[in-house]
């Protein structure tokens, strides 16, 4: 089993402020922290479920800055053997296409049977990178997964639809599959596995290591523009419980009392 | 022409409410474009539902075809670039939904058209059509402004509108089936339907629900506490699901369920969209975050920004002495 993992550096803004430059379209992320996108943490567990049930190597793919090594050593350090990570900032970033693309022209040429990446990343919100990579690579897909079976030559994937319904789908390899939060437990890095991760290899590449013309990736192949970035207003009729903590509480509960709700 | 195509989704036989609500949008800017909003049908055996969809006033198309009884991303791709090669619609909108993202992308890229994904409003101005999408955890609006395009592909986020009201009676009309091959490479199997738990939190009239803001699942008991003291379930955000603090089944969203008890009481949950579309229809919602930019507290009754470890083993001592 030859499987590549795309994992992308994400902020957390789930508890920060966020705000937006003055050129109107970057956010100032200098005090966000960052980590691996959600759900590329559990394609990491995937992948290297699938190397301890069928053998075979895993290839990390990502795309961002020098600061995201962290956390590619650390998909190293849980099991992958080695990592290619894609620096260049001709590629517009904004769009999902261009993205997929990139990915894909540092894919392209090396044999595998799966390829796995998040559905969602938590910053944009696309879900679409995954799905465009597919084709780019002119390969079978499925998306949302929460559920893969390798069988002979083909996979047996679950995919999660609304409502907590499942689909269950079969796919031939070679076969790109987005997956979904929560098909896992993704494990610790194993002290050990820190240390040998250390010694894998990384190697960072560039458009032109690719091969790729930045042309057919930047800013002027995108077929969107990223004109502005704006913080919604917060419509909140709520009423909001000032005080102490005890306070709130207390006046909460007497709220919740006096209104009859509990 | 500038004709909006939009591709009503359905599943089991039933249309998804996304459908209608993309008519909220699809018929404005269609005008604005020049032409009018048309509705899409491919699936197999699709007469009621076309005449429901055909109630909103709208002109719809039906491909039907026993190919296409159940979703299948690699054959909504053929027909899709067939029809887009027939019918030139200058927009093709779907569902931002678990058919609309595994298909579209790959569209996208087949025929080389731009794609806005995960759309929350649309607008034509001055010639430019515009998306405007969510990001950073609902935090941050964006704006994308398409460039000039053949037609525009864009996935519309469900529950972002409200769905009109039924209107004058449309027309339907039947097409020809463009793509009648089967597909070799992708298989639909069957439907799995989740497993049932001990609690149906459908049925609750109160729930305590929890997030990512617990940290850990050894902080359970205080918000178990809580639960036992005014008798509700316990449910959570996705994020609790995934962390295996609850079970599967208590999560609330569009990957979980619905609810509508009289008093959720949210905590230590951010508001992802996903998770307020299963819990807008609470009767009273409480929220207590820490984050006083947490979009919860948009659909909140009662508010309180602080630290959930601080205030709720009060909230349950004082419920416990009311009683
Ligand atoms: C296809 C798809 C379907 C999905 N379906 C669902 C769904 O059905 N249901 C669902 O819930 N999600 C769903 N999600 C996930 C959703 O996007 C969010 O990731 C998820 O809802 C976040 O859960 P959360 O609010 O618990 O965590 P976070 O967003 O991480 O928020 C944690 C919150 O806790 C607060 N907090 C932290 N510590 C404290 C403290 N001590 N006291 C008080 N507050 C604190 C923080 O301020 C923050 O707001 C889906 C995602 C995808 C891609
Ligand atoms: N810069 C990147 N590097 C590697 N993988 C990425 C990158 N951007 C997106 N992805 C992958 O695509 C998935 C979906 O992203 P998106 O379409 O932006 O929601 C992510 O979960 C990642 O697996």
């Amino acid at each position: 089993m030859k499987t590549l993992v795309c994992i992308k550096y994400v902020p957390d803004t789930s508890e920060a402020e966020v705000k937006v430059n003055p050129d109107g379209i970057t956010v100032d992320d200098s005090r966000f922290s960052f980590d691996i996108n959600d759900a590329d943490n559990y394609a990491v567990e995937e992948s290297v479920l699938l190397k301890e049930a069928h053998g075979g190597e895993v290839t990390v793919l990502s795309m961002g800055p020098k600061k995201s090594e962290v956390m590619i050593r650390m998909a190293l350090a849980k099991g992958c053997d080695k990592a290619v990570r894609v620096e260049d900032d001709r590629v517009a970033g904004h769009d999902p296409l261009m993205v997929a693309k990139t990915l894909a022209g540092a894919i392209k040429g090396q044999e595998f049977d799966l390829v796995l990446t998040g559905c969602m990343a938590s910053d944009d919100w696309h879900m679409s990178t995954g799905v465009a990579l597919a084709e780019e690579l002119g390969v079978n897909h499925a998306s949302m997964v929460n559920y893969v079976e390798v069988m002979d030559g083909k996979v047996k994937v679950h995919r999660e639809l609304e409502g907590g319904l499942l689909e269950a789908v079969e796919l031939e390899l070679p076969a790109v599959l987005t997956i979904q939060t929560g098909i896992n437990e993704p494990r610790y890095a194993p002290i050990r596995g820190i240390r040998q991760a250390q010694k894998k290899e990384l190697n960072v590449v560039s458009l032109d290591d690719l091969g790729i013309d930045p042309e057919t990736v930047g800013m002027d192949a995108s077929q969107v523009v990223l004109e502005k970035l704006y913080i919604p207003e917060v419509e909140s009729t709520a009423e909001f419980i000032e005080g102490e903590p005890e306070e709130k509480a207390e006046k909460l509960a007497s709220i919740l009392q006096k209104g009859g709700l509990v | 022409m500038g004709n909006v195509l939009v591709l009503a989704e359905h599943r089991q036989g039933e249309l998804r409410d996304v459908s209608f609500e993309m008519l909220a949008v699809a018929p404005a800017i269609a005008k604005d474009m020049g032409g009018e909003a048309v509705v899409l049908l491919v699936g197999s055996g699709m007469d009621d539902l076309a005449k429901k969809m055909a109630g909103y006033g709208v002109k719809v198309l039906v491909v039907d075809d026993p190919n296409f009884e159940n979703f299948n991303a690699e054959k909504y791709q053929k027909v899709l670039s067939a029809l887009i090669d027939d019918l030139k619609p200058a927009v093709l909108m779907t569902g931002h939904t678990a058919q609309g993202v595994d298909f579209m992308p790959a569209l996208a890229v087949e025929k080389n058209l731009p794609l806005a994904a995960d759309t929350i409003g649309l607008a034509y101005e001055d010639g430019t059509l515009k998306a405007t999408r969510s990001m950073y955890s609902g935090k941050v609006n964006a704006v994308m402004a398409f460039k000039p395009a053949e037609t525009y592909l864009v996935t519309f986020r469900e529950g972002a509108v409200e769905a009109p009201e039924a209107a004058a009676e449309g027309s339907v009309e039947k097409l020809d089936n463009p793509f009648t091959d089967d597909v070799p490479y992708r298989k639909f199997v069957e439907y799995v339907e989740a497993e049932v738990g001990d609690v149906d939190i459908t049925q609750s009239d109160i729930l305590v629900a929890i997030g990512r803001g617990l940290k850990e699942d050894k902080n359970l008991p205080v918000v178990e506490e809580l639960a036992a003291a005014i008798k509700a379930d316990l449910a959570g955000s996705r994020a609790a699901t995934d962390a295996g603090w609850i079970p599967h089944d208590r999560q609330v969203g569009t990957s979980g369920k619905a609810v509508k008890p009289k008093l959720y009481i949210a905590m230590g949950i951010s508001g992802a969209f996903q998770h307020l579309a299963g819990m807008k229809g609470a009767k009273t919602i409480v929220a207590i975050n820490k984050d006083p930019e947490a979009p919860i507290f948009t659909v909140a009754d009662y508010a309180i920004v602080d630290d959930l470890f601080k205030v709720v083993p009060k909230l349950t001592e004082k419920l416990k002495e009311l009683k």
